[in-house]
């Protein structure tokens, strides 16, 4: 009976004194899974989306050939395709802006306002939406911008109607109503994605030393003054990490711009459409690497501005 | 998605219960079910009480066979190819503008009609119909058969538009409003065929035999047209739920639109009413069709020739506003007592041009223009190009 036991003792012994010897072995050991996992998964599919680009889609037969091209990437710069790609950027860049506009009073309050169980209370009170299904957000809000709906009610109650036609009248942000244009889009946006632009500010106002405040104001300085040179610049890291959930985020969806809003596809609803209307997958692909290029230069700028201190 | 999760669950014990009990003794001939089926189908097309308990045609099956029902909804042709490459479902309601293309990806197979009792009932003119039949191999049982109608508001129209040229050029409607702003087009590709059934009555000199086969002239004639309708919309409308959201709440008046939308709205005591317009209109063939690796096809065949009789036929046609491919069903009673195949223009069957996926190899033209470029010519149409 001992020996079986002590020669499994012994086994264990040598395993462990040959990790702790080559001590390589059993940091590779630790990190495979999750090599495997980043390697298999994300760069592979990664790469196969890269190489689909560059296949070529017959019209005639609607079949895809193996044989390489550019024609995909040229496509790309057709004149519709091109406004797809735009019209996405200038949504993401604004929502990303609204955003930040909302988030940064809330976030400040949170933090030099708000003890006790206030904070607690914001906290759950911005985190609150997100508990609920995106979807039955996103068609509610159908229902609140809708023209019978409750926001135009409010809106005639307080007597802005033809305040709102005008507004609605404008080009690039209007659209025939309120939850076919441009303006209701980004209200949907904004209100969905607006946490994650809450929290990093949140954590970078929190990180500022309030004594910086005070000394600025102590040396004279106004108030406007003191936000646009000390207070901005200090947690610009958390707008700028807020910015790339709330800008990346808006570049890859594609259930908004397909109920709310005027017509017009955004880059999701093109990927969708290209891979199950017409299966075409190459250029659905060559419009998934737009998103990949641009969030990757964008990372690359968030990188300087300090944001990754700020996650 | 948990609440599709369960019916299948509940399908496998089903499935295990049919084996440990129905198998050893006398039923060895009557091959038995798998206990579960998976259909995409359009909204409305598979109902099992659950809207309104009087339209069932879903419990009775599954009462008998044992197969447990489960249901994808689509709610364009694309989404339906797009589930059906992923390959996971049994069966599929196709129409004409998806059926071939699932017969070319090969999604689907050809079925065995001699598996099918009731198959000799379906009515003649759709039996070969070229949406579903490659040669003498038949690739799906026809399901059921509708147009596409010009869904109005009575309180803007107190007589019916006459023609479908209300959505495509700028007018005052009857109330004195301009149509801009309160009108809809279609999401799909597929659309651009309307177009082309309008200008092939307003604008003979352009030839067009068949809107879904067009030339290079006649398909810019349609671009345009389509261009000029684009600032009167109030939304292309993909989702039928927000489109009669659009209807009861955002002022829209005039649309086409499915005749389930129509009667759901009616149901509802909205002043909606639905038309055919002079100028005919377009329609689906809807074909029930067996997926390429569905692992339930006993329970499939159990279905297809289910879908025939007239407990499906005759109640379908009443709710989804269609019409049955048995001419027998016309007489079949409906829960709802209504003459259906007059209502939904059974008598119409040649004015409507089914929809059908524009091919370049095409038969009243030398070359026709393809689907891939309807879609990319309808994406920049809808972009504002």
């Amino acid at each position: 009976m001992t020996t079986p036991v002590k020669s499994h003792i012994a086994l264990r012994r040598n395993i462990s004194s040959f990790l702790y010897r080559r001590s390589t072995v059993y940091l590779l050991l630790l990190l495979l899974p999750p090599l495997l996992w980043f390697g298999i998964v994300y760069l592979g599919s990664l790469l196969a989306l890269l190489v689909q680009s560059g296949y070529t889609f017959d019209d005639f037969s609607m079949t895809v050939l193996p044989v390489f091209t550019w024609k995909n990437y040229q496509n790309l710069l057709l004149a519709a395709n091109f406004d797809i790609v735009l019209r996405t950027f200038a949504m993401a860049t604004a929502v990303s802006l609204f955003c930040a506009c909302l988030g940064f009073p809330i976030a400040y309050y949170m933090v030099r306002y708000a003890g006790g169980w206030q904070r607690g209370f914001f906290y759950i009170a911005v985190l609150l939406p997100m508990w609920a299904s995106y979807i039955v957000k996103v068609y509610s809000w159908t229902v609140i911008l809708a023209k019978g709906g409750i926001a135009y009610w409010f809106i005639n109650q307080a007597g802005l109607g033809h305040a709102l036609e005008s507004l609605l009248a404008l080009p690039f942000i209007g659209g025939n109503t309120l939850s076919t244009s441009h303006l209701g889009r980004l209200l949907v946006f904004s209100y969905v994605w607006l946490p994650f632009m809450i929290l990093p500010i949140q954590s970078s106002i929190e990180r500022i030393n309030p004594n910086l405040l005070t000394a600025s104001a102590d040396l004279g300085a106004r108030p406007g003054q003191t936000f646009r040179t000390i207070l901005l610049p200090l947690a610009m890291p958390g707008v700028v990490a807020g910015s790339i959930f709330t800008f990346c985020l808006t570049f890859g969806d594609y259930i908004i711009p397909t109920l709310v809003g005027p017509s017009g596809f955004f880059i999701g609803t093109m990927v969708y459409t290209q891979q199950g209307a017409i299966g075409n997958m190459p250029m659905a692909a060559a419009f998934t690497v737009v998103p990949i290029v641009v969030i990757g230069l964008y990372l690359t700028f968030a990188k300087r501005m300090g944001a990754f201190d700020a996650l | 998605m948990p609440a599709l999760l369960k019916p299948v669950t509940l399908g496998a014990l089903f499935s295990l219960l049919a084996l440990t009990t129905a198998f050893p003794p006398a039923q060895a001939a009557e091959q038995a079910g798998e206990g579960k089926l998976s259909i995409v189908a359009w909204p409305g097309y598979i109902e099992r009480g659950d809207t309104d308990k009087n339209y069932n045609w879903v419990g009775e099956f599954e009462d008998t066979t044992g197969c447990k029902v489960t249901v994808k909804t689509a709610g364009t042709s694309d989404e339906m190819v797009s589930l059906m490459n992923q390959g996971s479902y049994d069966l599929v309601t196709a129409s004409g503008d998806a059926s071939l293309r699932l017969i070319a990806g090969k999604k689907v197979q050809a079925i065995d009609t001699d598996k099918i009792p009731s198959w000799h009932t379906i009515d003649a003119r759709l039996q070969n119909a070229p949406w579903h039949t490659i040669g003498d191999k038949h690739y799906g049982v026809p399901f059921q058969w509708g147009p596409n109608v010009l869904m109005y508001n009575t309180n803007v129209f107190k007589t019916p538009p006459k023609s479908w040229n209300v959505l495509f050029v700028p007018q005052d409607l009857p109330d004195g409003k301009p149509n801009k702003g309160r009108i809809q087009a279609y999401d799909g590709a597929i659309y651009m065929a309307d177009a082309a059934l309008y200008l092939m009555r307003t604008k003979p000199e352009l030839g067009i035999k068949d809107p879904y086969e067009l030339n290079e002239t006649q398909y810019k004639a349609v671009l345009d047209i389509l261009r000029q309708q684009h600032p009167l919309i109030h939304r292309y409308w993909h989702d039928y739920n927000v489109q009669m959201s659009d209807f009861k709440n955002e002022g829209v008046v005039a649309s086409g639109a499915w005749p389930f939308q129509v009667n759901m709205l009616q149901s509802e005591k909205q002043p909606i009413a639905s038309v055919i317009p002079r100028e005919g209109a377009t329609g689906w063939a809807d074909t029930t069709m067996l997926g390429a690796s569905s692992k339930n096809k006993v329970c499939a065949y159990k279905w297809l020739e289910w879908s025939l009789s007239d407990k499906v036929q005759a109640p379908l046609s009443e709710w989804f506003g269609a019409n049955p491919v048995v001419p027998g069903a016309c007489k079949a009673k409906a829960p709802g007592g209504s003459d259906f195949c007059a209502s939904n223009g059974y008598e119409q069957f040649s004015q409507i041009k089914f929809w059908k996926t524009p091919q370049s190899q095409c038969a009243t033209q030398t070359t026709c223009v393809p689907y891939s470029r309807w879609t990319q010519d309808y994406i920049a149409i809808m972009g504002g190009r």
